[in-house]
């Protein structure tokens, strides 16, 4: 109480106009500080801002690389999920105004509004998914580059499928989905090059009801080997007895003995660079997607678990010498982001 | 063209149709019990995505099924008790109410849904429901297999039609129900509770909206993810008017979206050339809309419909 009421006196009456001026100049100072100067003082503050629940495999990969940083970076962690398109920017300036040094999340749904708010904040950094380039001077970018894992992952549905027709059931036909779907279909094409695709759309993210539906006409027409971008496909393939690729996060676990492998998405080393750029106080915009191939560590192919004894030998050796050649650079797996049909 | 037919044309296709329609079948036949005693209840997409979310917890703590599926009834009922007070108690605007519950039901799904499964990566899954081949006439050649080897549920929903139809139409609590939706002011002079029959009403159709939610967690697919009613609600709002507030017609319009539904899937993988598959993904609401505009253009809604009763007003 005693301690309060002084405190106001204080502001009230014991706060010249200078005083103020001076701590408006100090504050100033500390803000223009470089802030690798002050990394060992306090823990870089991170934040991040969904636009869908975190359940959503493409956020939910970015979640938990972010709480792998809380644990091994040493970062400090906060994050909103569900944020509506109309709330985007504001939710951004509150994080931005709380004193984090580092936003990320997904921008899809609001790149303009995302990048006025980061020009509002010069010295923060941001960092958000995005299908757009970067913009000057602190917002980057990064996106699901897990093509190249999608494209192993079709080698082995091209050779694992006995009835030559493999499909695929997706979300929907935007760039991000559709450079997994047809590299899926590259890889499988390169080992069957007589091989059948058939391609359906369910036109939400989450609808696995929908989803699996989509997955038994396809296995009615004679699909053998799934690819799941969505949740609900695995769950059908299982049903009916035939393979599955999973998406985006090892998803063996749903059924072992469904799940051949699948693309991983590995968040961690974009995180990683971007917090040792703000640490450094050199962040700066750009396209980090690179951060998400397979040569950073940024993807890979799921392990093949109960596949291990069932996948033969020379379609091991095979994938295996591809994935060498993609991680040397020798070989590239082509970005097709146009909307795959059925054959 | 031929060859498309037959990859469309199925034992797959209509056991796709019937599965596809039952979710629909059910959420309709609430929403036109509550619509008969004149309770719009457009808080049908969020009663179905709670109750989805109680009947699959429930089902994956306890390890029934059946339990689950009380769970979600008893939530629909609940939740429609609540649509009720606001609506036929206070009076209150039914469209305004009706996203409110929406809005409240969707919020509380997802708060207890992280509350009880913490952060997941994969959705957590049960053991759902498994088809039940009924004796011999699963057996009859080409309908037999699609119709009789279902979930238990799918019968429940066929079984559902009749019984709305018996309860609505030949019964004394249909014809109090129905004079509550046309004249609540005749029906309180013959000493019949408006209230208290809107309040059935409402709860009933509550119920049959949880159960359409839980068909979509528990046996349709066999876990919960957010967003998993995905706008099947709106679709029974529209189905109800399609289905001229009648119970053989509503289910009949849930039959047909569901079969444009399982059509379009199965078109997508047919390999038609380069058609944009939101055309395919369009077709079942394009041609409800369709066959609404062409078939219920006399339709008369109730008359009490979205009107509040005041015993005391004029």
């Amino acid at each position: 109480m005693n301690n309060g009421s002084k405190g106001k006196a204080m502001l009230n009456g014991g706060l010249s106009r200078r005083a103020v001026l001076e701590l408006g100049v100090l504050g100033l100072a500390v803000t223009a500080l470089p802030r690798g100067a002050m990394a060992e003082d306090k823990k870089l503050k991170v934040a991040a801002v969904f636009a869908t629940p975190i359940e959503e495999p493409w956020d939910h990969q970015v979640h938990v690389a972010l709480q792998q940083a809380q644990k091994e970076l040493g970062i400090d962690y906060k994050w909103s999920e569900k944020v509506q398109t109309a709330d985007f920017g504001r939710v951004m300036r509150e994080y931005a105004q709380g004193g984090y040094d580092l936003l990320m999340g997904d921008a899809f749904a609001a790149e303009r509004e995302s990048r006025r708010t980061a020009k509002q904040f010069p010295k923060v950094a941001f960092l958000f998914g995005s299908g757009a380039g970067p913009a000057e001077p602190n917002f980057g970018v990064f996106d699901n580059w897990i093509h190249e894992p999608a494209y192993l992952s079709g080698m082995i549905a091209g050779k694992m499928s006995k009835s030559g027709t493999i499909g695929a059931v997706a979300a929907m036909g935007i760039p991000e989905v559709n450079r997994l779907v047809n590299a899926f279909f590259a890889g499988a094409r390169e080992v069957n090059k007589d091989i059948k695709r058939k391609v359906s759309f369910i036109g939400s993210f989450f609808d696995p009801p929908k989803a699996k539906e989509a997955a038994l006409a396809q296995i009615d027409a004679g699909v053998d080997v799934i690819y799941a971008e969505r949740f609900g496909v695995i769950e059908a393939a299982q049903q009916k007895g035939i393979y599955a690729i999973s998406n985006m996060s090892d998803q063996s676990s749903l059924a072992p003995e469904t799940v051949i492998t699948g693309p991983v998405w590995n968040m961690f080393p974009t995180v990683e660079q971007a917090v040792k750029l703000v640490r450094a106080g050199v962040f700066t915009a750009q396209d980090y997607g690179d951060f998400s191939r397979m040569a950073k560590g940024g993807s890979s192919l799921a392990p093949y678990h109960k596949f291990e004894q069932i996948l033969p030998a020379e379609v091991k050796d095979m994938v295996e010498k591809r994935k060498t050649e993609i991680m040397d650079g020798i070989f590239r797996v082509d970005v097709d982001e146009n909307t795959p049909s059925s054959d | 063209m031929n060859a498309v037919l037959e990859q469309v044309f199925q034992v797959g296709f209509l056991a796709a149709i019937i599965r596809i329609a039952t979710p629909l079948a059910f959420a309709t036949l609430g929403e036109m019990f509550s619509e008969r005693a004149g309770v719009l209840n457009l808080g049908i997409e969020g009663i179905m995505l709670l109750s989805a979310m109680t009947g699959f917890t429930t089902a994956s703590l306890t390890g029934s099924l059946w339990l689950g599926i009380l769970a979600a009834i008893i939530t629909g009922a609940l939740m429609g008790a609540l649509h009720a007070v606001l609506t036929v108690a206070l009076g209150l605007s039914q469209h305004v109410c009706g996203i409110g519950v929406t809005l409240f039901g969707s919020g509380l799904a997802y708060f207890f849904y992280r509350l009880v499964f913490g952060q997941q990566s994969v959705p957590p899954s049960i053991e759902g429901f498994k088809p039940v081949p009924i004796p011999i006439l699963s057996d009859i050649p080409v309908i037999g297999p699609p119709i009789f080897n279902q979930f238990t549920l799918v019968y429940l929903a066929i079984l559902a039609i009749p019984i709305s139809a018996f309860l609505l139409y030949r019964t004394p609590w249909g014809l109090s129900l129905r004079m509550v939706g046309e004249n609540p002011r005749a029906a309180d002079s013959a000493g019949v509770s408006v209230i208290g029959m809107r309040f059935q009403a409402v709860m009933l159709g509550g119920a049959l909206m949880g159960v359409a939610g839980a068909f979509l967690t528990m046996a349709q697919f066999n876990a919960f993810t957010f967003g998993v009613i995905s706008g099947r609600g709106w679709v029974a709002i529209a189905l109800v008017v399609f289905g001229r507030w009648d119970p053989w017609r509503s289910a009949g319009a849930a039959l047909l979206f569901a079969f444009v539904d399982a059509l379009q899937l199965r078109l997508q993988a047919a390999g038609l050339g380069h058609i944009p598959y939101e055309i395919f993904l369009m077709l079942p609401f394009v041609l409800t809309i369709v066959a609404m505009a062409l078939m219920s253009r006399n339709a008369v809604a109730p008359s009490a419909l979205l009107k509040p009763f005041r015993r005391e007003e004029r």
